[in-house]
């Protein structure tokens, strides 16, 4: 029996020129010609937009389906439609990207300072502006030689660091949930700005040997791909514990999904389910966490740093602290926003805490233990433009991870569909006449220039601030206020209202 | 009056320092006519001088100046001087009594001693008394101490500095370094704690600006136990001096290039030694790095240092006429006390300038 009415309505207008384009563009299904003209099947339509990016003529709208229910607060139409699936087929509802629920936004509850007369501000267009990051663990101080010249040499050794041209790097999406034009386009774009991709935890497929100084690989639960050449083709390599769109539970690429390329670099047999555990079987305590640590370490003789990327959860700071205790060279704290390309829906919409409250506690509780340098932080799940960049660091971070704000540059239209496979931008697919929609080069191009803006923004800010390093804005939580926010919050993010 | 800044500090100043690296001693009405031509640059809310070898007698001592807020204070505090050192002599810092300026606290002197048996373990002395002073001003409310080093002292108060300089009879005073400061805050209450400079150890510091990376410079000090209570950029900067020369051992040149490190494109051209060294610094002193306007006079028993931040946004003037070596942030203060210097200049942004006190024989 049907329940529920469509949650989109695709209008075709007059103007439409029979051109048939729009069917070939809907990954989805939706449209059909019939009667010499286009119809569309509202049910399958999941507002994707391809159609109407494509219209010649401009003849299609997608709007909202006009189904007006009686108003209630409590029993929104969301919640109605989910008890309607799931009445339907039996199942947990599976979903794609990140949460989109209503929580509040702290981002946008934050505002940055600018000088004035007392302190002069800076004209990022005369002055050098410094961006250059580098992540890694560092010493608590540094020792010097002086020989009778006068001259300097370093005498402590310093760990294994990347550079980064920017604090900006990819967050981790794996092989399987993304094309291999998605990772072609973050590996090329991560080239030419200075900066690293992740692979996620599918493997590292071979086109992207060439891209090996600006990788991480990852080393999840699934242990997909994972040999010497692997974890020897990269920049650094990152521990995958936990997801913020999916914290605690672990992920399921279904056997259709695994073709032979996947199967080739997940090294498993093509067709078979690829499970990624909930947790790592051999990691069920800190200790545990301790000897993976050094193991990769010892695989790859110390000249690569090793994070381990957890999602925000309750008791965040508390594990952070563990984590870089265990040994941890960087240390990924994924908010409960991050994308994902398949997760249930009552994970991604109910589990976790937001970046920005897990940022500021786990770099407030590194620095009371006075082990901040230990590991270099990195904030990810929902960071959307340059301005959360600022924020980020100025609240702590080293560096910021960016996932569908990458996408959305290649295309993403956020419907939320990444989980059937059927993503008509060619970006969470493996179908190929989909996958060839995305065209790498000009994907490179799009992602270089959005990161580019991103900088040239982000030296704006630092200019009004009166500052030309990023260094000096990192942690600098003087120079954030709260608006409309109660002092608990205040007192958590660290940061004072507005007006004081 | 007791009344510490709850909110950041804001101020223009002006500064200036004179040393005679031969150690010949110059009097104080010489430095109070240099910094009293810049009057302009300070608003009488604040001035302040810093003098090197004027206790002789007492030089093996530490010399503490603390102002008190009213005698209970006082002999609270001095009961915990009492069980934590030796008082060796305790008085009251000499002033001109028929003066009188705004909010005057009770001003005392006490020479120090450290006897071994009172150090806890895995301290130094230097450390000790680092712990002392940042107890007696964070917890004891209505003292401060203003000064805590040896042959030394610093004097501070609510004026203009030739006004301050004449209330504490600076003209009878002789030392081989000088420095001294005129203050122009736009936002602090009168607080006489709040004048500069600002010192801790033998260290003090004169400064003009303000330093915009400042909320991180002061989170990175906590990090190491330092308290910084009176949101002024001159407290960020000697604590960071005493972190990075002190605790940390850095050589004098490279704690200095910490505070105003070269830029990424220079560090990529220097040779391999180089490069290695100062991007290790940069990365690891990050936090360390003062950024926006500042020019600054360090001064020390061996040494007096000017410096400003890496791209000049504040003045700063150095002469030299024989032993003596001028610093100020305008020309004129030093044609004041030298008519004919031997040579004039201005030194490049983040460059450091050396004065240096020679070994005596
Ligand atoms: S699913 Fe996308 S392409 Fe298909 S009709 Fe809807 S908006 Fe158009
Ligand atoms: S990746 Fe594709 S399927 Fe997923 S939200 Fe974006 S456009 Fe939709």
């Amino acid at each position: 029996m049907r329940m529920m009415p469509p949650e989109f309505m695709v209008k075709i207008s007059d103007s439409c020129i029979k051109c048939k384009r729009c069917i070939n563009e809907c990954s989805f299904g939706a449209l059909r010609f019939e009667n010499d003209r286009v119809v569309a099947d509202h049910d399958k339509c999941a507002a994707c937009h391809r159609c109407t990016a494509f219209c010649p003529a401009h003849a299609i709208t997608v709007e909202k389906f006009p189904a007006i229910f009686k108003d209630n607060y409590l029993w929104s139409q969301d919640v109605l439609k989910s008890l309607w699936k799931q009445s339907e087929s039996g199942a947990k509802i599976l979903t794609g990207a990140g949460n989109d629920k209503p929580y509040p936004v702290f981002w946008d509850k934050m505002l940055l300072d600018a000088c004035q007369v007392t302190n002069p501000s800076i004209d990022p267009l005369r002055e050098p502006m410094e961006l250059r990051t580098y992540l890694g663990k560092k010493p608590d101080k540094l020792e010097f030689w002086q020989d009778k010249k006068g001259d300097i040499k370093l005498t402590t050794v310093m760990e294994p660091q990347i550079k980064l041209e920017t604090p900006i790097i990819f967050a981790g999406m794996s092989y399987g949930a993304v094309s291999l034009n998605v990772q072609l386009i973050l590996a090329g774009a991560a080239r030419e700005l200075g900066t690293i991709m992740n692979t996620g935890e599918g493997g590292l497929p071979q086109e992207l040997s060439e891209y090996k100084d600006h990788i991480v690989v990852q080393c999840a639960s699934g242990r997909f791909g994972i040999n010497l050449s692997y974890l020897n083709s990269c920049a650094a390599i990152e521990i995958k514990i936990g997801q913020g769109a999916k914290p605690g539970i672990g992920g399921h690429l279904p056997g259709e999904k695994v073709t032979e390329e996947i199967s080739r670099t997940r090294r498993i047999p093509s067709g078979t389910d690829a499970i990624s555990p909930a947790p790592h079987h051999d990691i069920y305590s800190i200790e545990d966490l301790r000897q993976l640590i050094y193991a990769l370490k010892e695989a790859t003789r110390y000249k690569k740093p090793v994070g381990v990327k957890i999602a925000a959860v309750h008791n965040v700071a508390a594990i952070a602290s563990g984590v870089v205790r265990a040994g941890a060279d960087m240390i990924t704290i994924d908010g409960f926003r991050g994308g994902t390309g398949a997760a249930p829906q009552v994970i991604r919409d109910h589990v976790g805490i937001p970046i920005e409250l897990a940022l500021a506690r786990v770099d407030e509780q590194l620095r009371r233990e006075g082990i901040r340098h230990m590991a270099s932080i990195i904030a990810s799940g929902g960071i959307r433009q340059s301005a959360d960049v600022l924020k980020a660091i100025a609240l702590g971070a080293d560096a910021v991870a960016i996932g569908t704000a990458a996408l959305v540059s290649m295309g993403c239209h956020l419907c939320q569909k990444c989980h059937t496979g059927l993503c008509a931008w060619g970006i969470a697919t493996q179908k190929p006449e989909l996958i060839k929609r995305l065209n790498v080069e000009e994907g490179i191009k799009r992602l270089v220039n959005m990161i580019k803006a991103w900088n040239l923004e982000i030296k704006e800010i630092l200019g009004a601030l009166g500052v030309n390093s990023i260094e000096s804005l990192r942690g600098s939580r003087e120079r954030l206020r709260g608006v409309d926010m109660d002092e608990v919050y205040l007192d958590v993010l660290g940061i004072k209202p507005a007006g004081r | 009056m007791f009344k510490r800044a709850e909110t950041k500090d804001i101020s223009g100043c002006a500064v200036v320092g004179i040393m005679n690296e031969k150690g010949k001693t110059i009097r104080g009405d010489v430095i109070t006519s240099a910094i009293a031509v810049m009057h302009e640059r300070s608003n009488g809310l604040g001035g302040g001088f810093a003098a090197y070898g004027i206790y002789p007698e007492f030089k093996d001592y530490y010399a503490f100046h603390i102002m008190f807020e009213d005698e209970g204070v006082k002999d609270s505090v001095e009961t915990f001087l009492q069980d934590s050192m030796v008082v060796v002599k305790s008085e009251a810092i000499p002033i001109r009594k028929k003066m009188s300026l705004a909010n005057t606290p009770i001003l005392w002197r006490y020479f120090l001693e450290v006897p071994k048996s009172k150090i806890p373990a895995g301290f130094s002395e230097e450390d000790f008394i680092v712990s002392v002073v940042m107890r007696i001003n964070t917890r004891f409310n209505g003292a401060f101490i203003f000064s805590s080093g040896k042959n030394m002292g610093i004097f501070k108060g609510l004026g203009y500095p030739e006004d301050v300089s004449r209330f504490f009879r600076l003209e009878e005073y002789e030392a081989y370094l000088w420095t001294a400061h005129g203050r122009f805050p736009t936002n602090t209450p009168g607080w006489w704690g709040g004048a500069h400079p600002f010192g801790l150890l033998d260290w003090a510091v004169v400064h003009n600006g303000e330093i915009s990376s400042y909320g991180i410079n002061k989170r990175y000090l906590e990090m190491f136990g330092y308290e910084c209570t009176l949101m002024t950029d001159t407290e960020v900067i000697v604590y960071m001096l005493d972190l990075l020369l002190r605790k940390h051992n850095l050589p004098q040149d490279i704690a200095l290039t910490a505070l105003a490190p070269p830029f990424w494109k220079e560090i990529d051209e220097m040779d391999k030694n180089k490069k290695e060294a100062m991007t290790a610094l940069r990365m690891v002193y990050g936090s360390a790095l003062l950024n926006g306007p500042f020019s600054i006079i360090i001064s020390s028993t061996s040494s007096m240092i000017g410096m400003t931040d890496r791209i000049m946004l504040r003045p700063l003037v150095v002469a030299r006429k024989q032993d003596t070596v001028y610093m100020s942030s305008e020309e004129s203060a030093i044609r004041e006390v030298c008519q004919d210097p031997d040579e004039v200049w201005s030194p490049q942004g983040g460059e450091p300038v050396y004065a240096r006190l020679e070994e005596r024989a």
